[in-house]
Order: structure tokens, then sequence, then C-alpha cells
């Protein structure tokens, strides 16, 4: 008797299912319209939303600018600082509307946007950085002098105690220490170990050949603290210790930072004049793409180690609305967008290049 | 069985009398047990996805490694040179990093977590072993990035100023002791590392102590043994579960990334020294997978990347291994 049971109730069921198969499936059409259409219809129609990623550096001012103009324009960024690295790889992919790095895309990178997207890169520079060398000494302050050799050495393992003949030759007034330096470095592969080790490369034969440029190294000595804020935290509790991170951890942080000989012969501190006075130094050897270091400018107030950040950009973009809201974004941001720069501690563009940005941005066009 | 028969004829009486298709599916083995059947199909399903879940991921490692396994082959692994500015790669400075920072982790956290244990099993007053349990397994629902903040701005200082002097002026004349105290290094990650590997290992073998039936304690007593000769025979006896604790803490140790990374001082050199800096394979992939373009150096990471899986597995395998051996041999005094 159960068996009937329950053959009854099944055929009974399949009965049931039969007569309302065309209401469900109707039903089921009606909800799924209105679920993709509440979710993300509504959204996509109303206001236009452009995805970037890249550079870890500059992502504080950008999110600034894109909270800024977000308000002012409705148009929404999403940006991702997964690294330069990982930015140039999206840009290649084509997985995001902008890229952004620390360094220039190089020939090879370019040549494989243009097989894979039919396009041209532009670089624009935004900001500039200051790569600071920051240290540990008891009672030694801001503005400890340091040459670029000297400098090179240290990184080197050369140049092993603070009272070295050399530093205190060149450092008269102050009291140095005998004891050991040790050296501080990034150990996650960034921009801004890219920026220094270009400056060491550039300055130093034997650094060039030892270890040479790149976003992450091979270095001789030293610890390696993870991000800016592991290289600040090493040089503050360790005395004696010896770093280099971006101009703003160094300020936040209070730690004191070196005066460095410029190629002019000057001492100079990282101001935010003498990091825009570098970017101005180097005028006159700008290419035309816009890919250019910086480091060991000309100009008597040069900073020596200092660089650029690009925005990657495609020449020629598929979507109309899209390539717009970048192009008039990229002027705002290069005209009212640099004045919030400073307090970010980013040295704004000098007007040279703001103007050489602007040519490059008008070059930007539609498939 | 007749009533079986009988429930078949009547079944067949019944299916005269309806549709053709409800016969099959009646008469059908799936028919009669089709939650069964379901049921059955999709929890083998989701086994079998686990399993090509694992094999998908070794697979896409191994293909994305090809350029760096053709380019350096075995080398690779006695390499110890990694400059990513000449694009030149090898991978023991991580292997050794992160076996070394694991067993000296181990070494000091298995008495602890053991000792724990046992106070919890044989000597905690009913009242006090909840919160201490909880205590316990509170260190492990800390997030790792915590322990790594932890380790770099209160431990390491500590290290640096108190720890590695005085070890290294009564003990320096041991190889383990040597060099200038820089706080950040193996130590460091080592006791970063047992910190974070005592739950697991604790919590483990107190289930396992409990696990065992009080008659055993009983009899030990009522033998005249002493509470501390019981505690050698439990102890005796939740060996293999202890073992399988440990080497499930040891996994963890390996694959370790955020706090090890924060502390370890990321050198990637081969020194027996605790105060030197070191390297994990699982530290590397994190600090330079963000930055790595080319595509050699990419690939050579992701061969980092098997390298941590195939040692995972294989130490995984020596775990089991190990279980069963010690579980046989102690089933086998048993029945002796």
């Amino acid at each position: 008797m159960e068996i009937l049971d329950r053959n009854i109730i099944l055929q009974n069921y399949v009965v049931i299912n039969k007569n309302n198969k065309g209401d469900t499936m109707k039903i089921k059409i009606y909800l799924f319209t209105l679920i993709v259409f509440g979710a993300f219809g509504f959204n996509s129609f109303a206001q236009l939303k452009l995805n970037g990623a890249g550079a870890t550096f500059p992502y504080v001012i950008y999110s600034k600018w894109f909270d800024e103009y977000h308000k002012k324009t409705g148009i929404e960024f999403n940006y991702q600082s997964i690294g330069s690295g990982g930015g140039i790889k999206q840009v290649i992919e084509g997985t995001v509307d902008f890229g952004a790095s620390d360094a220039p895309m190089t020939d090879e990178q370019i040549k494989q946007v243009k097989n894979k997207q039919k396009t041209d890169i532009l670089h624009i520079p935004t900001v500039l950085g200051a790569v600071v060398v920051t240290y540990n000494v008891k009672g030694i302050g801001k503005g400890l002098k340091l040459t670029p050799d000297i400098l090179a050495d240290i990184f080197l393992g050369k140049i092993k105690k603070w009272n070295d003949s050399r530093i205190k030759k060149i450092n008269s007034g102050m009291k140095l220490p005998d004891e050991p330096i040790f050296v501080a470095h990034r150990s996650d592969g960034s921009g801004t170990t890219n920026i220094f080790t270009g400056y060491l490369t550039k300055v130093s034969k034997t650094w060039a050949s030892k270890v040479g440029q790149g976003t992450s190294v091979r270095w001789p000595v030293g610890l390696g603290g993870k991000g800016n804020e592991g290289v600040t935290g090493i040089v503050k509790q360790t005395e004696g210790s010896v770093g280099y991170v971006e101009l703003a951890y160094a300020e936040k942080n209070k730690l004191p930072y070196a005066a460095l000989k410029n190629k002019a012969g000057n001492f100079v501190l990282p101001t935010f004049e003498a990091v825009s006075a570098a970017a101005a130094g180097f005028m006159k050897d700008i290419p035309e793409d816009l890919r250019v270091e910086i480091t060991d400018a000309d100009g008597k107030d040069s900073y020596p180690i200092s660089g650029f950040t690009w925005i990657l950009v495609y020449k020629n973009m598929k979507d109309k609305n899209k390539a717009k809201a970048i192009v008039d974004f990229l002027k705002w941001a290069l005209t009212d967008g640099e004045k919030y720069a400073q307090d970010l501690y980013y040295a704004p563009l000098p007007k040279e290049v703001v103007e050489l940005d602007k040519k490059k941005i008008a070059q930007i066009s539609i498939k | 069985m007749p009533n079986e028969q009988n429930s078949n004829q009547q079944q067949g009486n019944i299916d005269d009398s309806v549709s053709a298709a409800d016969t099959v599916l009646l008469k059908s083995k799936i028919g009669r047990n089709l939650g069964d059947f379901v049921f059955n199909n999709i929890t083998r399903l989701f086994a079998f996805l686990l399993f090509v879940l694992v094999v998908l991921m070794g697979y896409m490692m191994y293909r994305q490694s090809i350029p760096a396994i053709e380019k350096f082959g075995w080398k690779f692994i006695i390499n110890t040179d990694w400059d990513p500015v000449l694009e030149n790669f090898g991978a023991l400075p991580f292997i050794f990093g992160t076996i070394y920072s694991s067993i000296i982790a181990l070494i000091i956290a298995l008495p602890l977590s053991v000792g724990i244990a046992v106070f919890l099993t044989e000597f905690t007053p009913k009242w006090l072993e909840g919160p201490l349990s909880m205590l316990v397994e509170l260190l492990a629902a800390i997030p790792s990035i915590v322990y790594g903040l932890f380790g770099m701005f209160v431990m390491a200082p500590w290290l640096r100023q108190v720890v590695e002097p005085v070890l290294g002026d009564h003990l320096g004349f041991i190889f383990l002791f040597q060099g200038p105290p820089y706080g950040l290094g193996m130590l460091a990650a080592a006791l970063i590392l047992t910190v974070m590997i005592l739950p697991i290992i604790t919590s483990i073998s107190r289930d396992v102590l409990k696990s065992i039936p009080n008659s055993q304690r009983e009899a030990s007593y009522a033998l005249g043994a002493t509470k501390w000769e019981t505690i050698k025979i439990i102890l005796e006896g939740g060996k293999s579960g202890i073992l399988g604790a440990t080497l499930l803490g040891l996994g963890r140790a390996i694959g370790e990334t955020m706090a090890v990374t924060m502390v370890i001082g990321n050198n990637p050199q081969i020194s027996a020294s605790l105060f030197e800096p070191g390297y994990t394979m699982a530290s590397v992939i994190a600090n330079e997978f963000t930055e790595a373009t080319s595509n050699l150096y990419l690939s050579s990471l992701i061969e980092i990347a098997l390298l941590l899986f195939i040692l995972t597995i294989v130490l995984n395998s020596l775990a089991r291994l190990v279980v069963w051996s010690v579980t046989k041999k102690y089933v086998k005094g048993a029945t002796l």
C-alpha cells in the first residue's frame, strides 16, 4: 500500500508540474530579468566606470583625484594598486582602461601592446616622487651629507661604520659614532627600488656591474622590509641603520634624511622645489614619448633621486565615452588636480612637463 | 526474501494500472532510492572535484614554470643566486629558509604544545579547562598580519636589545648564536611561527589525549603507577595522534607567508646562525610577484610555488606514512 501511495503522489506531482511548467518558466524569466536589471542594468546606464590598475606609489594622490573627480562629474574610477608590473601586464592584456607605473614601459612591452591591442601606448607623467635616504644615528638630525660614491659604498657594504673617514670628511660639524651601519632595503619589488637602484647604477660603476637596476635586485648587504612601511619600521627601530623610502614616509614618521650631492656639486635636501627642479633640469633631454628617468639631474638645485610616475593610456580607444572621460580627467588632473600634490607629499609637475602632457593627451583618438 | 518477492509482486500489479514511464522508474534501483543515488553521486562529484582541483593546480603551475625549467633545469634547486637584474634564479636559499625556520619553530613548539595538552587533560580543574582551551584556540584565530606587526614592532626590538645580545655573549661559541643582533631574522621568524603553530598542535594533542579511555589511566593507577608514569603511558598511546598534529603544524609553518615576510629580514642567504636574516619560498613569492615583469622572472617565481606545492605534498604524505606506521605498531602492541 505504501508503494501505491507513493506512486500516486509521484504521478500527481508530475501532472502538477506539467500543468505549471509554462507559468513557472514565465515567472523564472521575469525574476531573472528583474535581478539582472536591478543589480547591473540601472547602474551601468547611469554612469561611466573606468578601470585602472598599477603603481602603489601614486595611489594616495590618485584616489584623491578619483574621489574629487567623481564628486565633480559622477564618473567612477576603479583603481587597483597592484604594483607597476601588474599594471603593465593588465595594460598589455587589455583588461583595464588605463594603467599606472613608476617605471616606463620597455620597448618590448610596448611592442606587446601593439600586437595584442593594436594600438600605441602613451606615457603621461602625473606627479613626481622623491626617494630619500633616511637613517637612525644617535645625535645626527636631518641633513647628513652624502656623496653618490659614499651612498653606493654604504649599500655595497664597503663602508661599514658611521665614523668612516669619508663620511667624516664631508660632515665635519657632526659627531659621528663608532657604530656599525645596518642597511635596510625593500624586499618587495617596487618602483621606489627601481628609482633608487637606477640612480646608483648611474653614479657608481661598481654598483652598475655588481648589482644593477631593477624593481628587485640582489642586495649585497642588509635587511629587507616589506613595503615603505617595512623599511621605515626597520630604520626607526634600529640604531645605526640606513635605508631608502619615499619622502612621505620619512616625513610622516619624523625620520631624518640626507642631503645628497647632485651633479652640479651642491648638497640638496629633498624638497618639492628641488624635485621639480630635477624634472625641469631634464627638459632639454626629454624624449618625445616622455619615457625618461630623471635621476642624477642637471641643475644646481636639483635633488638627484626622484622620478616621474606615469598613467598609461591607449592611443586608440575603442569606447568613445571612455576615451572622452579619460581625456577630460587627465586635463583636469594636470591642472586643478596638481594642487593636491604637495599636501600628499608628491612634487607637482613643472609647467613645461604639463604642456608636453597636454600635447600627448590630444593624441588620444577613437578607433 | 519472501517479503521482497511479495512486494515485487504487488508492485507488478500496480504497474499495469500506471504509465509505462513510471514503471521503468519504479522498477529500477534508481527509482526506489532516488535520494540515495543523487546524494551518493553528488558527494562523489565533490570528492572528485577536490582531486581535479589539486591536479589542475599542479599542472597550471608546471605549465607556467616551463620557461624557468627549460632555462635552469635541475640547477634551479641547487643554485644559491637570486638576481632579478641578470635573471639568474635559484631556489636553494628559499628552500633552506622555509625548512629551517619551520623546523626550529617545531622544535620549540612541540614540547610546549604537548605540555599544555597534558596539563589541560590531566591536571586542570574543570572550571579552568574551558577558558584555557579557549585561549589556546584564540591564538589560532588571530590573523597572521597581526602576528607580523607584533613581531616587527614588539618582538624584534626586544630580541635585538635583550635576547640576542645575551645569547651572543653567553652562547656565542655555538654556531646558532653568532653574528650581529639585527632583531629581524631567522630567530624572529621561528618564534612567530612557534606562536602560530602552537594552537593547532595543542588542540589536536588535547583531543587525542582526551580520547584515550579513562580505564587505561585507572588500570595504570591500579598497578601502582605514579601520575608521571601514567602520563607516560597515556602519551605513548597518543603518540600517533600527536605526531599527526605536529605534521599539521609543520604544514602550517611551511606555508605561512605574511608574518614571516615581515620579520625574517628577507635576504636570500644560507646561514645556520639564527641571528642572520633569511628568506622563505612563500615570502619571495609574496614580495616579488607583483613587480615581476619579465617572463623568465615570473616563471621562476611560479616554479618556486610549484616546489612549495610539491614540498607540502611530500611532507603531508610522509606525515600519513609516519602516522600509519606508528598506529600499526601501537595496535600490534595492544593486541599482543
